[in-house]
């Protein structure tokens, strides 16, 4: 018997009270992909007034909407929560041979916590007096002083963090407490390392953004003063508190990355992954190094000289890490057999991008350059290779890894490399134009632009349609093989981690009996067949 | 695994003891903060994390815990010890 | 291994000190705060301390620090099979819990009487980092106090479990952990009572 069999009466409320890891998983895949089509279709809706240069499709003040909405939901509701709810959820009890988390009503708890923030931070869309104008970032003292629904979305941040926070607090417990015997910290699976690092991310730095988040609307409400400088408070506080937990979210974001492709490449190229506790122990340095630079973010706010040269310093160091995995994944690739499937073609993709995002991170991190780059479409560019062609990547490169693992079907692989260079086309098209766009002076989040930007626009716009198309075509070969698919059986890509021991789609207790440890996770044996 | 490590149990005496250095703790603040400005900062900055310290390590049990989970309270107290301290990398140094 | 795993007391002890860590960084969050506020205005906060009534300030901070003997008292008593000397001290934490929150009623009613309030009418005259020193008084306190609040309900459940025999000698995790989180409200009292009431 299959998770996905019918439990107890069945139906829909079986699955919103289930506490079975994978069932949850699933429900987290369902939810994000509806809320990541609607922070696609801002983004579209974005583009879209840019082919004009003036005045066109939607009002400037819709406008500001847009990309604060845009970026609240892909932040909040897809990017941090997307690999660790749902694959973390998924597979890391497998991974690590446990037959769930440590605390399955937490885990269902977040689920609720998740759903809750997200449908708040639609309503903040429509209700009262209008969706939030703020960028995602809510900076004092527009923040306070806008008249939109910056409190509902806003606490609907604050909801999305318990459930990050809650998230965090169970895999760490069961990563402690739930191995299997036999499974050492060395023998565990890099992804479990990534979540690891991960979550500990989530516990420390989530509850800094609460509070900020509260004292938002408790100035909304009581106008208390702690930001506003004609009462003594300081506006630039409000960023520090913000970034301290902002920036660690992108690593909330990009480790777990990082993690699902180091499962994917070892399978596909055959071969075991290449300095195993370079790249366990440099998930750690990631999450350590990447708690100090926050106020990279803010070297053109005032903050001191000081600050400045120092947060620079450890921006460069906190690359280093991170490098460290790219260097290991060529290296794994060396020598190694390599099949090219849709989720090996995604994840080197995620190689590649990254690499570009990360790079211009390390420019834009050199305080000189960030005069002229902060606040351009250079950033937007950025954090889009980053968060985009990283995270988001990496999330359909996991996607169609382990979509057999999860619902038994096999899909129809031609698609999925049709989307992929859509996609990858569309993508560049889209960003590398922005980047170039940024250091010609193109300021972000401004409605209209000047004359000499308007090919850039046209040029990025026709990548963005290109970019959607091929989602759609992922999407939607996915959604076909649901109920079209042949049947998947255990191992259809001869991955050798536990997941691929137990049978498509699991059943509800993953293993009969829960295996005895006695090597690393990445030992391949070149005759077993694939 | 289950009822192995419930065992430990603090004695009434330890936790009475506790009680009084803490209350002799903040008898202690007080009168300094009376002093001078000084001696208020220096006591408030010493005495105070021992008062806490004793607090963790006795009544909330952690010096009879696994190594495990004192390593970890030390990362969350380093990590917002950090926090505060680089902020005022930007607020010290501010023209 | 059976199906459902039987009770884990150190992955439920380490589950507790996670969420507690969460807590750490929330008021975490509002001590920075405070730092880089008072850093900037060291003048207006020390003079603005020395409106708070120290005396009640003291005052609660004993009640805190002997509600936390009570409680760490109460573990003891359970793991020794002394149950209704457990219940006694259960109950006497929550006695001082209440004595805590309605010090902390008079206090804030004396300020509030005073016109002491974000956007009261003594702020308004006052240098501007006074206004902010009270506004992360009574946002620190208020949010201190509603933790207070919650502990106090938590020992009122802890209270009927143990009356109910659900915890136990051999079966106190529970209250151990409320003990712990209660703990923690009392560490960030410790810290809040010499940032406002002593800095003067």
């Amino acid at each position: 018997m299959s998770y996905l069999d019918r439990q107890g009466r069945g139906g829909l409320w079986s699955w919103i009270t289930s506490t079975d890891h994978k069932r949850i998983g699933v429900l987290y895949l369902c939810v994000m992909t509806l809320l990541f089509w609607a922070g696609v279709s801002l983004g579209v809706v974005m583009r879209l007034k840019h082919l004009v240069a003036g005045d066109f499709f939607v009002s400037a003040q819709t406008y500001n909407a847009l990309f604060t909405v845009h970026g609240v939901i892909m932040i909040f509701m897809f990017v941090i929560p997307g690999l660790p709810a749902v694959f973390g959820n998924f597979f890391m009890p497998i991974l690590i041979g446990a037959r769930d988390v440590a605390f399955p009503r937490l885990n269902l708890l977040s689920w609720y916590c998740f759903v809750t923030g997200a449908g708040l931070a639609l309503l903040s869309l429509f209700a009262g007096h209008g969706a939030p104008d703020t960028g995602w970032t809510f900076y004092v003292p527009f923040s306070i002083r806008t008249g939109t629904n910056v409190s509902l979305a806003v606490f609907a941040a604050f909801v999305l963090g318990m459930s990050s926070i809650l998230t965090g607090l169970n895999f760490i417990t069961t990563i402690h407490r739930l191995r299997a015997p036999g499974m050492t910290w060395h023998r565990m699976p890099l992804f479990v390392w990534a979540i690891y690092s991960t979550a500990w991310i989530q516990v420390l730095v989530t509850p800094i953004i609460g509070i900020t988040l509260v004292l938002v609307i408790l100035e909304r409400f009581f106008n208390v003063g702690i930001f506003d400088p004609s009462k003594g408070g300081d506006p630039l506080l409000y960023q520090h508190m913000f970034w301290i937990y902002s920036h660690p979210a992108v690593y909330i974001m990009i480790v777990p990355a990082m993690g699902a492709v180091t499962e994917i490449i070892p399978t596909f190229a055959r071969k075991s992954i290449f300095g195993y506790k370079a790249i366990a122990y440099s998930s750690i340095a990631i999450a350590a190094f990447g708690s100090v630079v926050w106020a990279h973010h803010m070297f053109t706010s005032g903050i001191s000289d000081t600050a400045g040269f120092v947060f620079s310093l450890l921006t460069f160091i906190v690359a280093v890490p991170s490098a460290i995995k790219v260097f290991n994944w060529t290296a794994t690739l060396y020598k190694g057999s390599i099949e090219m499937a849709p989720a090996m073609l995604f994840a080197l993709t995620f190689v590649f991008l990254f690499a570009v995002g990360g790079l211009t991170g390390i420019i834009q991190g050199a305080l000189g350059i960030n005069v002229h780059l902060h606040d351009t479409y250079w950033i937007v560019g950025h954090f889009h290779y980053v968060m985009f062609g990283g995270t988001g990547f990496a999330f359909f490169a996991a996607l169609l890894y382990w979509f057999p693992k999860m619902f038994g079907r096999m899909y129809d692989p031609k698609p999925a490399y049709a989307a992929w260079l859509l996609m990858f086309t569309g993508f560049n098209l889209l960003y590398f134009t922005f980047l170039v766009m940024g250091a010609q002076g193109m300021p972000r989040r401004y409605y209209a632009h000047l004359p000499q930007f308007h090919t850039g626009h046209l040029i990025a716009t026709g990548g963005s349609w290109l970019l959607v198309a091929g989602l759609m075509v992922l999407f939607g070969n996915l959604i076909v093989a649901l109920r079209k698919g042949r049947k998947a059986e255990a191992n259809p890509w001869g991955g050798i981690t536990l997941e691929w021991r137990i049978p498509s789609p699991p059943p509800t207790e993953n293993f009969a009996e829960i295996p005895v440890i006695t090597t690393g996770p990445y030992v391949f044996n070149p005759t077993r067949p694939g | 695994m289950m009822g192995q490590e419930q065992g430990h149990i603090i004695p009434y005496r330890t936790l009475l003891t506790v009680w009084a250095a803490l209350l002799a703790l903040t008898g202690l603040l007080v009168i300094a903060s009376r002093l001078s400005l000084g001696a208020a900062v220096w006591t408030m900055l010493t005495l105070t994390p021992v008062k806490a310290g004793l607090v963790f390590y006795f009544f909330m049990h952690l010096k009879y815990e696994r190594p495990l989970l004192k390593l970890m309270v030390f990362v969350a107290l380093s990590t917002l010890v950090t926090f505060i301290g680089m902020l005022f990398l930007d607020i010290s140094f501010r023209p | 291994m059976s199906a459902a795993p039987h009770k884990d007391y150190q992955g439920a002890k380490i589950g507790m000190w996670l969420f507690l860590f969460t807590e750490l960084m929330l008021f975490g969050g509002l001590f920075v705060l405070y730092a880089g506020s008072r850093a900037l205005h060291p003048e207006e906060f020390h003079n603005a301390s020395r409106e708070l009534n120290m005396f009640l300030g003291v005052a609660n901070t004993a009640i805190l620090l002997t509600s936390s003997l009570f409680a760490a008292a109460a573990v003891t008593a359970i793991q020794r099979g002394s149950k209704k000397l457990a219940l006694w001290l259960v109950g006497l934490t929550i006695a001082c819990g209440a004595a805590f929150l309605a010090n902390k009623a008079v206090e804030w009613s004396q300020k509030f009487h005073h016109g002491i309030y974000p956007n009261g009418p003594a702020l308004a005259h006052s240098p501007p980092g006074e206004a902010v020193f009270f506004g992360l008084y009574f946002i620190m306190t208020g949010l201190h106090g509603l933790h207070i609040l919650a502990g106090t309900i938590l020992f009122g459940v802890m209270f009927v479990l143990l009356a109910r025999g659900r915890i136990r000698a051999d079966d106190h995790v529970l209250l151990e952990n409320s003990g712990l989180y209660w703990h923690l409200v009392d560490v960030i009292w410790i810290f809040l009572l010499p940032l406002f009431y002593l800095a003067a």
